[in-house]
């Protein structure tokens, strides 16, 4: 067993975020705006049923729906399930259920959380009726949550924070819905990344070479893409290598670390098959070229960790550039 | 058209977490090499390969093509993907064999569910506009399914015990069963409910795990293993999104794969997926399968569900039974979304 495969591997958490922006259109457009007011509408379908929240398209005969209609802010539990631990993002931020409303005046559904206290709290038929934001915004959101219109909680449970509002003129009606996701994760690197991560954390450069081709990877990969095994050997390479191809960055982002113009760059270390990006640095953005050799300049050895920052950038060395043929077939 | 049969299938053990990374490579590179191993053929010699897997459960975009790493995709390679359990792959790779356009098609589905919070992230399969945005997540989803068929008579708290129970024994003959144990339904009911009205033994674990099938024409089939598994129907059909316009205890999709697969009641075995007990029994209803049928002799996802590759292992299994002769007919089924939302149907035939 090679130390990979005894080692731990390295993970880390990696979260995740994204305020997605939908755009409503004419249907649920008109629902969010009847929120933003307190009123529930449905659409009725050419059954006759009365869809809340409505659909945009009859379920059965696909014809666009377009007759909208009131539907009460109280109805009857249909069905339930309990949330003992609610999670990030769910309505309530104490224990609540979960169900299936039948709205007076409706023909189907709607899933939101009930402020019931305890499982002993709700039951199937019970009546609820919507508890309301403070300030509605236009989203379903503007629906903290229902209460049992017999014996509502006594001590309301604390609503989050509304979603953020698109921009719109005053007076314009919602047309877009912000929804922020975040998801959590813990992200693990392969035993043969770890060992390469770990081993920058040492100041040192270390690929795999697949047994059946004998190309290098730097970093080293689970298998070999060519061949679909496991890369194994390993191998240390020097911090100097060849710019097979660059860019010059021009234009400004959100997150930029550097001032433009600077260089990204594709560097080939020196025995190794495979190039990765990374930042050249140490002279004009319009003196870097294909071919030129380069050298790494790491930080600071106290400054190390599992990462290549630890390389704070690659400058040139100097030497005369590498011939086109002895890179051109890693391009 | 060309037949399709199924003629080699593995799977990676199904655990509650694995060490390795969300692409899947460290799971699939071993599965590869077996179904290479019972097949006789090689990376090159497969015409078509499809994959399923999901970057909402990797966290990070385009996950599978870090996993194409496993397969040594040097020539390039005819490769698709879909963001569905890997049986709605073996759905397009069986395209590609009726079609002729290949006789022969590597299918894998692969995925780490816990790498983050498993029925959190399955929030974000439901409607995006004035569902999704509640965080309703998968296990609170089923439980009202679940309530539905309890509050209704369609099933009782006992009834979900004896597929838990039936599906623990079963597991202990299955070397990749996560959850497995010689128990009865009175043991399992004294344990507390968990998401009233589920308890614990009526939900799937989360599952990290892959499974691999190898597909050939029946043509080609005949010279790789004795007895090809032939895929004689197979069809999918999706449920409405709106949860709240179903009646949550049938699954008309699923009947209608089923009748369009020709399921009929000359069924041996059935391997059906079902992350919910209660599931069991709407699928079980759905296809018509009458007592005589052996249910789940795998233990089933209840005992081991690793998310997109599940409903694929359901295939695996009702094809084992027949390459290795313990079954002339079964039928696999495998599900994507909430509360059974779409389904999958495949009747296999000794060919």
């Amino acid at each position: 067993m090679t130390a990979a495969e005894t080692e731990t591997p390295l993970s880390a958490p990696l979260d995740v975020g994204f305020d997605y922006t939908r755009s409503v259109g004419p249907v649920l457009g008109r629902f969010v705006n009847a929120l933003r007011e307190r009123r529930v509408l449905g659409v009725r379908g050419d059954d006759g049923r009365v869809h809340v929240p409505p659909v945009e398209y009859d379920p059965a005969t696909a014809r666009a729906l377009t007759e909208f209609t009131d539907v009460a802010d109280e109805g009857t539990v249909e069905s339930w399930s309990w949330v003992a631990e609610p999670l990030d993002g769910q309505p309530l931020r104490r224990p609540f259920a979960w169900a299936l409303i039948r709205l007076d005046g409706a023909d189907t559904s709607l899933l939101h959380a009930v402020d019931a206290g305890s499982p002993a709290g709700i039951r199937t038929g019970m009546r609820v009726r919507a508890r309301w934001a403070d300030e509605p915004v236009g989203h379903i959101r503007d629906i903290v949550c229902f209460v049992s219109t017999e014996s509502p909680p006594g001590d309301p449970a604390p609503a989050p924070a509304p979603p953020p509002v698109a921009d719109r003129a005053e007076g314009d009606p919602v047309s877009t819905v912000i929804t922020p996701i975040h998801l959590n994760f813990l992200h693990s690197a392969s035993p043969e990344e770890s060992r390469y991560l770990r081993g920058l954390a040492e100041g040192k450069l270390l690929g795999q070479r697949c047994p059946a081709c004998g190309k290098v990877y730097v970093p080293p990969r689970g298998a070999c893409p060519t061949d679909g095994v496991p890369t194994t050997d390993e191998v240390e390479l020097p911090d100097t290598g060849t710019v097979t191809t660059f860019c010059i960055v021009n234009v400004p982002f959100l997150g930029q670390r550097l001032k433009p113009p600077y260089v990204a760059a594709y560097i080939l270390l020196d025995g190794a098959d495979i190039a990765f990006l990374h930042l050249v640095l140490g002279c004009e953005a319009s003196e870097v070229r294909m071919g030129l050799r380069v050298r790494a300049s790491w930080k600071p050895r106290e400054q190390f960790s599992t990462t290549l920052e630890n390389i704070a950038h690659f400058e040139p060395t100097g030497e005369p550039d590498a011939p086109y043929e002895s890179f051109a077939h890693h391009l | 058209m060309t037949e399709v049969a199924v003629v080699g299938f593995a799977q990676s053990p199904n655990v509650r977490r694995t060490q390795g990374t969300t692409n899947g490579v460290e799971m699939l590179v071993p599965i590869f090499t077996e179904v290479f191993e019972q097949t006789g053929l090689s990376t090159k010699d497969i015409g078509f390969w499809c994959s399923g897997s999901s970057d909402y459960l990797a966290g990070r975009a385009f996950s599978f093509i870090a996993a194409v790493d496993a397969i040594g995709a040097f020539p390039p390679i005819h490769e698709s993907h879909v963001e569905m359990d890997a049986a709605w792959a073996l759905y397009e790779a069986w395209l590609k064999i009726r079609m002729g356009e290949v006789d022969t098609a590597l299918v894998y589905g692969f995925g780490k569910s816990s790498a983050g919070q498993l029925r959190r992230v399955l929030a974000l399969q439901l409607d995006p506009y004035v569902v999704a945005p509640l965080w309703p997540d998968s296990i609170s989803v089923a439980g009202i399914q679940a309530r539905m068929g309890l509050d209704s008579g369609r099933w009782s708290e006992q009834d979900l015990a004896e597929v838990a129970a039936r599906s623990r024994r079963d597991a202990a003959g299955n070397p990749f069963a996560q959850v497995s144990g010689d128990t009865d339904a009175a043991t399992l009911l004294d344990a507390p409910v968990v998401a009233d009205p589920l308890r614990a033994h009526d939900i799937a674990p989360v599952t990290d795990g892959a499974a691999v099938i190898v597909l050939a024409s029946a043509e080609r089939a005949r010279d790789l293993v004795e007895r090809p598994a032939v895929v004689t129907g197979i069809d999918h059909r999706v449920d409405s999104p709106a949860l709240g316009s179903r009646d949550l205890t049938r699954s008309p999709s699923t009947e209608l794969a089923g009748r369009a697969a020709g399921v009929g009641t000359d069924v041996d075995i059935a391997e059906l997926h079902a992350p919910f007990t209660h599931q069991e029994l709407i699928v079980r209803d759905a296809l018509g399968l009458g007592d005589g049928v052996r249910v789940n002799p795998s233990g089933g996802a209840l005992t081991g569900n690793p998310m997109f590759s599940a409903g694929l292992v359901r295939i695996g299994e009702a094809a084992r039974q027949i390459l290795a002769g313990n079954a002339r007919r079964t039928v696999a089924h495998a599900t994507s979304g909430p509360a059974l939302q779409q389904n999958l149907v495949a009747v296999l035939e000794r060919g």
